[in-house]
């Protein structure tokens, strides 16, 4: 069998990311969207880590890194959510269309 | 250091990630999709064990999928889940976005497999990562090199949960 090279690990992290990016620009349930960007963002930590195991450490301090960002994000997002939800009792992405013109 | 079994670890998690990856944009229930989610985050956890992470394996399952997950799962809650399962689940334009998201894609793997510069890059030997001390030299990293970062992350965790509790209360 082919030796699994870090090459391997960068198609599984475009593939993850392609998912991603069709979950957000496809669905219409804003929390599902949410949940796919936390897909892109778990997609771009596997390209750091697999370029870490190449060159050293500082691929892995940047995934921490962006593993905080992306608890302060879902963190504030779902609050929007939440505030949002209370004035128009739904999730659909169609309807947050209240600064429409 | 020679790793055991690594292609069948390879194919079996990295097939795990992408088919609860599918579950996770395709489920009508929110729920079932952010189940989906914790499943694609354990499989990428197993995956960062193998390039020799175990640091970033352990945060991943502590604070990805036991926090940030479990906070999708109390807002899912506080949100009417039944109505949102009746409307239509794809918008309009999912045909234009999936062909667009695809071509993406195929450009990502093209420019992975034809790069002549990650080719040459790949023949240098693999960087020497002792697993015994790797939180031990991922903490010197966080303490000495990237200190300035590691105050901002800190500074942008407090704007978040400041942000999140006005957010989120009734009457401020």
């Amino acid at each position: 069998m082919v030796p699994i090279t870090p090459i391997h690990y960068l198609i599984l992290a475009a593939a993850l990311f392609t998912l991603g990016t069709i979950g957000v620009l496809t669905r219409r349930n804003v929390v599902i969207v949410l949940m796919s960007i936390e897909l892109i963002l778990n997609a771009v930590n596997l390209n750091l880590v697999a370029f870490s195991r190449m060159w050293g450490l500082q691929g892995q301090v940047f995934a921490i890194f962006v593993i905080t960002d992306a608890a302060a994000e879902a963190a504030v997002g779902l609050g929007i959510l939440i505030a949002f939800f209370r004035n128009k009792e739904t999730v659909n992405m169609d309807e947050v269309d209240l600064l429409k013109w | 250091m020679a790793p055991v079994a690594t292609p069948f670890f390879f194919y079996f998690l990295s097939g795990l990630a992408l088919v609860s990856g599918i579950l996770v944009i395709t489920r009508k229930n929110p729920v079932h999709s952010a189940l989906a989610l914790i499943l694609t985050l354990l499989a990428l956890a197993g995956i960062y064990l193998m390039l020799y992470a175990p640091f970033v394996a352990g945060v991943q399952i502590i604070l990805y999928a036991g926090g940030i997950m479990v906070l999708f799962l109390f807002v899912i809650m506080l949100v009417d889940v039944g109505r949102a399962e009746k409307e239509r689940q794809f918008n309009k334009q999912w045909l234009v976005a999936i062909a667009a998201t695809l071509g993406l894609g195929i450009l990502f793997v093209k420019v992975f497999t034809a790069s002549k510069t990650l080719a040459e890059l790949l023949k240098r030997p693999l960087a020497q990562l002792p697993e015994t001390s790797n939180t031990q030299q991922v903490g010197f990293s966080l303490y000495g090199q990237y200190m300035l970062a590691f105050e901002i992350a800190s500074l942008l965790l407090l704007v978040a949960i400041v942000g999140a509790v006005v957010m989120a209360k009734k009457r401020i």
